[in-house]
């Protein structure tokens, strides 16, 4: 099998005999043929999020995809590359907290059933993988957009029933947040776990809605403010 | 400067950075990947506390279960503040925003793990480990405790006697770094990369805090005791959670009969196991009477997992299984403050010897220490900053090895010797035991320490090498894999996860613990 691989300028292409997942065979070449091919892994299960990569220009872990003959391999878009396959992700993850995707400590007795587990539960088994943020467009035009995982994860604490101040977490993602996807869904189909930000960002902007937020490009754009005749 | 210095970002390290910020010091955390990509994100089956939840539970339950899987080499009042504070930890969690799996009844739901009397291991459907690791980050982004990714510790720096400081490999840069710091957690992991392959754990067990503890002045404990989990995915020994098992799977031979009680302690289970495989037989987990609603609703991960890397669909077909290496009971020794043999020197988590799970750890009770003495780390180690001096002497601003490590055209491959150490340590130092075995296993650690400059680093580039923290992971392996070799040949008897076929009962004698340490360069050891 020839599987070729983005390192930096260069591409390299490996042939080698081998059944397994993308990150076996990484493995596989960093031990057997070339120590100097740089990738990251940690759990080889899908769950620790270290592994994504770009396969033929699709996001994936390369310990969940079967490689096939002829795959290129590159680093996922959107992050600084440190080598080879290695991004950093420390400007991604930062938007966590800008999107303040936590919950203040509850004080008293805490009651909550099936139906609140399950108002979360997708959208909690996000792995942190950075897919999304390499497969949106938006992101990589504006930097600033808090992005798809984090707003995932402000939804996440938004809609549980824990929360107590949902307004001040909304507010945290009104500038830079929900207003500036333009929901084109690229980051649906490339989640590992099957989460959709998009729809997410989409429940945040009904919720924001209900709340009195406003999109600020509605208002500032078209005079949104004058209520009464139509803006266009 | 700061206080509090955390290595390592998994459930331990960051439930003690809450702490010590709590306890109003100064808190960092570095470790050599990302906090929410450490080892405990992979606990799929829960985390205990005497909730009776499902069924009558206590305290005293719970202590006496785990006193009864510990076989005597547990410290009872460790233990009692495990099970006593666990129920205060579960409140906690649950109040910093865990999404657990939830009753009809609006409570925390739970369910039955190995060794247990009641069903007593709180879940998030089989994310358990995932969901508290990640609530444990969102809590430190919101009390703004900085993370400094992507540095691997080398050493603690000591100044007469006492931590002041870490030495780390800044990995992006490839330059060494050193960060004064009052106190220090050590927050490591486990070592069960030892085995390999043939262990169900992430790529970074490698025991790396161990060894530094070593280095310092510091002394592990137990570390003889490594528990193996009766169910490893056969071809790549990724987890099947026991809570397969506890919800009803069977284990089956190759004739399709069941050879052991599913639900007695993980050290029979999987040695009941190695022994049909020994004699021959393949051994697959049962699950399909479970039925497809029950999976997909409690066991959604085990059946991705066995469908993704054994190719088996656990609705239709049994799971074929082996028993490898999981949990590593031996630690870095504490006091009953979480204190090492280092003033100012702390130490939590799988890294750590609390000596709660004695010679077999309990499922569920690994993320309840975390947890537990995590957060008593922290506070611990917040107190102790008040003391600490911080003053870095200048010579830890070198790293000499660091440099020699370098060699254009190895004699060793160290790749080699790294898997050719793995399969050692499950044939030799395994489920069972024997003196010639083990004698012969310790040569060969010794000959492979012995062999190090042979090895080297081919890589020469500065930035991102993991060729190179590949061998330096392998180096700290080589010191922990001699004292496990040497704690399991010493201890002459069976007890718990620690079998010897030429000792196979408890010797009374023996229910203390071992003890290494490093003198004048050379590891000592004693019981005690
Ligand atoms: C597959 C699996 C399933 C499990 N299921 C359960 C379960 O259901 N219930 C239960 O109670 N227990 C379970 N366990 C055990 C439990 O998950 C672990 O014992 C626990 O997560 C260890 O946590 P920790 O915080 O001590 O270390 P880890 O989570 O391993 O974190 C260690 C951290 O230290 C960092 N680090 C390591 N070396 C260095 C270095 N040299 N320099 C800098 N940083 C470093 C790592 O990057 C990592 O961030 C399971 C374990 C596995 C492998
Ligand atoms: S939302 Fe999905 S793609 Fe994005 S980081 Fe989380 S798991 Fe990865
Ligand atoms: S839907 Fe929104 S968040 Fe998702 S990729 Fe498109 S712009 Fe980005
Ligand atoms: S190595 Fe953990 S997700 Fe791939």
């Amino acid at each position: 099998m020839k599987i070729a691989v983005k390192r930096g300028d260069e591409t390299v292409t490996y042939a080698v005999d081998f059944e397994g997942t993308l990150l076996e065979l990484l493995i596989h070449i960093k031990t057997h043929v070339d120590p100097t091919l740089t990738f990251a892994s940690g759990c080889r299960s899908s769950v620790c999020g270290s592994c994504a990569v770009r396969v033929n220009g699709t996001e994936a872990l390369a310990c969940s995809y079967k490689p096939s003959d002829g795959d290129l391999v590159e680093p996922l878009r959107n992050a600084e590359v440190i080598r080879d396959l290695v991004v950093n992700m420390d400007r991604p993850l930062s938007f966590n907290a800008g999107a303040q995707a936590w919950i203040d400590p509850v004080s008293g007795a805490i009651r909550m059933g099936h139906a609140d587990e399950k108002a979360n539960e997708l959208q909690s088994d996000c792995i942190l993988c950075g897919s999304c943020y390499s497969a949106c467009p938006v992101y990589a035009v504006k930097p600033d957009f808090e992005g798809p995982f984090a707003l995932t994860r402000s939804w996440r604490y938004v809609s549980d029933a824990r929360t107590a101040d949902v307004r001040s977490k909304l507010e945290a993602v009104q500038q830079n947040g929900i207003w500036d996807c333009t929901l084109c869904n690229e980051c649906v189909p490339v989640c590992p776990q099957g989460i959709a930000p998009k729809q997410d960002i989409n429940m945040l902007r009904t919720k924001s809605g209900m709340e009195g937020f406003m999109d600020p490009n509605m208002m500032g754009g078209f005079g949104g403010l004058d209520f009464g005749a139509p803006s266009f | 400067m700061v206080d509090v210095l955390i290595v390592g970002g998994g459930g331990a390290g960051m439930a003690a950075a809450l702490s010590a910020k709590e306890a109003g010091a100064s808190v960092v955390v570095l470790g050599k990947s990302y906090p929410t990509r450490a080892q405990t994100c992979m606990a799929q089956g829960g985390i205990n506390a005497a909730l009776g939840h499902a069924g009558d539970d206590s305290v005293e339950m719970h202590i006496a279960d785990t006193l009864k899987s510990a076989q005597g080499l547990a410290d009872e009042t460790a233990v009692a503040t495990l099970c006593t504070e666990g129920i205060d930890a579960l409140r906690w969690l649950d109040a910093i925003g865990v999404p657990f799996s939830r009753t009809a009844e609006a409570q925390i739901a739970q369910r039955r793990l190995g060794g247990a009397s009641a069903a007593r291991a709180c879940y998030a459907q089989d994310y358990s480990g995932l969901k508290i690791l990640h609530t444990l980050y969102d809590q430190c982004n919101r009390a703004g405790i900085p993370f400094y990714n992507e540095r691997f510790l080398l050493d603690v720096v000591t100044e007469e006697g006492r931590a002041c400081g870490v030495k780390v490999l800044n990995i992006r840069s490839g330059e060494v770094e050193v960060y004064p710091a009052r106190a220090v957690i050590l927050a490591t992991g486990g070592y069960s990369k030892l085995y390999g392959r043939y262990s169900t754990n992430a790529a970074g067990s490698s025991g790396d805090g161990h060894a530094a503890a070593l280095r310092a002045g510091a002394r592990l404990s137990d570390m003889e005791f490594v528990q193996f989990h009766p169910t490893g995915l056969a071809g790549s020994s990724i987890l099947i959670s026991e809570s397969a098992r506890g919800a009803g799977g069977y284990l089956l031979n190759s004739k399709g009969e069941r050879f052991i009680d599913e639900c007695l302690p993980r050290d029979r289970v999987a040695r009941a196991i190695y022994d049909q495989i020994t004699a021959g037989e393949t051994v697959a987990l049962d699950i399909r009477h479970l039925g497809k609603a029950f999976i997909d609703g409690e066991l959604p991960q085990e059946r991705k997992l066995a469908q993704r890397y054994e190719g088996v669909d656990p609705v239709f077909e049994p799971i074929p299984i082996k028993p490898v290496a999981h949990y590593t009971m031996g630690g870095i020794e504490v006091d009953a403050e979480s204190q090492t043999a280092v003033p100012g020197l702390f130490a939590a988590g799988e890294c750590a010897n609390h000596r709660v799970h004695g010679a077999n750890r309990l499922g569920g009770n690994s993320l309840l220490e975390l947890i537990v003495f995590g957060r008593q780390a922290g506070r611990n180690a917040a107190v102790a900053a008040k003391n600490g001096t911080a003053e870095v002497p200048p010579a830890a601003v070198e790293a000499p090895e660091l440099e020699a490590c370098f060699n254009d055209a190895p004699e060793v491959d160290f790749y080699t010797r790294r898997d050719t150490l793995a399969t050692l340590f499950y044939e030799q130092v395994g489920l069972v035991r024997d003196a010639d075995r083990l004698r012969s296993a310790l040569d060969a650690v010794k000959a492979m320490q012995a062999e190090l400059p042979k090895m080297g680093v081919v890589d020469r580039n500065r930035a991102y090498n993991t060729n190179r923290t590949d061998f330096l992971e392998l180096v700290n392996l080589l010191t922990v894999a001699e004292a496990v070799a040497e704690g399991a040949l010493r201890r002459e008897e069976s007890r718990g996860a620690h079998y010897r076929s030429d000792f196979p009962e408890a010797n009374a004698a023996l229910a203390v613990h071992s003890l290494s340490w490093i003198k004048e360069e050379r590891l000592c050891f004693d019981f005690q």
